[in-house]
């Protein structure tokens, strides 16, 4: 049995020794630079990352000095929806203000999809206005664009799915391309509605969900939000470390989006005019924490390199080295947030 | 950062409000506070310049600016617009 306690990507703890865990840092350091083509982490970097996994008691934080922000995904569902309290949303931003000491938190609805928001926006911004004349903190409305949600039979246009595996590949992309139009036109709607009620902004989470086109309809989105309301703040967030290409020569501003890992995706939502960009690096369930967390790190760096805007890495269950699992353990989580923000040099979380 | 307990929420707004890295938007809220990066972590240094310049706080609320009135605050010591401060003038006709 190994000397030090550590976690899979799944949560189940393992022990591991010395030897055992450097040499999984450098195999996940040098599977992200593979893969991102990107720099590999520093000796000296892959030496505190051991450091940090093997530090002593369950919970680890960063140097005084070094505390970032945090924006969120459905941050005031997390009470109402998912933990099933019986709660209004608007309360549960002032518990996440005062409570929780949150920086900021977004409002989203159970169907957090704008065509679905689209059609309950009067519900929807009155929730936000109540929570905006109490709050002190920034307060955004959330949702994704989720593309899927466009195809038939409940949305309107042919379904990529289902056409791909028929070989029908001009018919799948041009439903695509239909989609984005779609999503746009309720992204930017949504966005106005909320404008006017008072929010800070708006996050389009889980970008490229759908694949590239998805990611698309995020970066027109924030486009045209910004030419609108160029004070409204825009968080743009990816749905995964690789762009996947379900229609494969989508372009923004000359760039394929296909195959984009978070270095590169950075770039295209600073063009949009995004002001926050959400990185994203996704867990293996089959390898060890310190594989995926030198992993993630080496992508985030790579981004915060590139970036000229704040990058904001996600640490939900599965994603930027937590383990993927319900409750995700805090020995793992403090020590991911502590590894992306001193070595990977996130802005917030 | 903690939020309101520090100021957490003022220097998200200015990464929101000018998209600048977190020790650039570190130092923009500092200079406007007029203190030390690294004091804008410490809720204890923090309670003390939110109640000075009425910038809202989790607890000891009586008499003290609450919501939207503390974001007039915020908005004026930062030199930022602030989008519900605006709305708010504008349904309320100030």
């Amino acid at each position: 049995m190994g000397e030090f306690f550590t976690r899979m990507g799944d949560g189940s703890g393992v022990y591991m020794s010395a030897e055992e865990i450097k040499d999984e840092i450098k195999k996940g350091v040098e599977d992200a630079a593979k893969r991102g083509k990107i720099p590999e982490l520093t000796e000296e970097e892959m030496d505190y990352l051991f450091e940090i996994i093997t530090m002593p008691g369950n919970i680890v934080g960063v140097k005084r000095g070094r505390e970032v922000v945090s924006t969120s995904d459905s941050g005031s569902c997390k009470m109402t929806y998912h933990a099933n309290i019986a709660m209004e949303r608007s309360m549960a931003v002032l518990v996440s203000e005062k409570i929780l000491g949150a920086d900021s938190v977004d409002i989203g609805n159970m169907d957090y999809s704008y065509k679905a928001v689209k059609q309950i926006i009067h519900n929807e911004t009155p929730v936000m206005e109540l929570a905006q004349l109490n709050a002190v903190m920034p307060v955004l409305y959330g949702s994704m664009p989720n593309l899927g949600l466009y195809t038939k039979p409940d949305g309107p246009v042919e379904n990529w799915s289902e056409l791909l595996p028929l070989g029908k590949i001009d018919e799948s992309r041009a439903a695509q391309e239909e989609a984005v139009e779609h999503a746009v036109r309720d992204i930017v709607f949504v966005a106005g509605e909320m404008y006017a009620a008072g929010a800070d902004g708006i996050n389009l989470d889980t970008c490229g969900a759908s694949g590239d086109a998805d990611f698309l309809a995020g970066l027109l989105a924030t486009e045209k939000i910004k030419e609108k309301y160029p004070d409204f703040g825009v968080e743009m967030g990816a749905a995964g470390e690789f762009v996947l290409g379900m229609h494969g020569k989508i372009e923004y501003d000359g760039t394929r989006v296909a195959g984009l890992y978070p270095h590169k995706q950075v770039k295209l939502a600073e063009k949009a005019g995004a002001n926050i960009f959400g990185a994203v690096i996704n867990t293996n369930t089959k390898m060890s924490f310190p594989w995926g967390i030198a992993r993630a790190v080496t992508f985030v760096k790579a981004c915060t390199e590139a970036a000229d805007i704040p990058v904001h890495v996600n640490v939900g269950m599965g994603v930027g080295g937590i383990p993927t699992s319900e409750i995700p353990p805090i020995d793992a989580v403090t020590r991911a947030d502590k590894a992306l923000i001193e070595i990977g040099k996130a802005d917030g979380l | 950062m903690s939020g309101i307990r520090t100021a957490g929420d003022l220097v998200l707004r200015i990464q929101l409000a000018k998209s600048m890295k977190i020790d650039e938007a570190k130092k923009y809220v500092a200079e406007k506070l007029g203190v030390d990066p690294i004091d804008l972590s410490d809720s204890d240094k923090m309670y003390d310049i939110r109640a000075d310049k009425g910038m809202g706080r989790s607890f000891d609320l009586n008499n003290f600016p609450k919501g939207i009135e503390a974001k007039f605050n915020i908005a004026k010591a930062l030199d930022i617009k602030i989008n519900s401060v605006e709305r708010f003038k504008e349904r309320a006709g100030l």
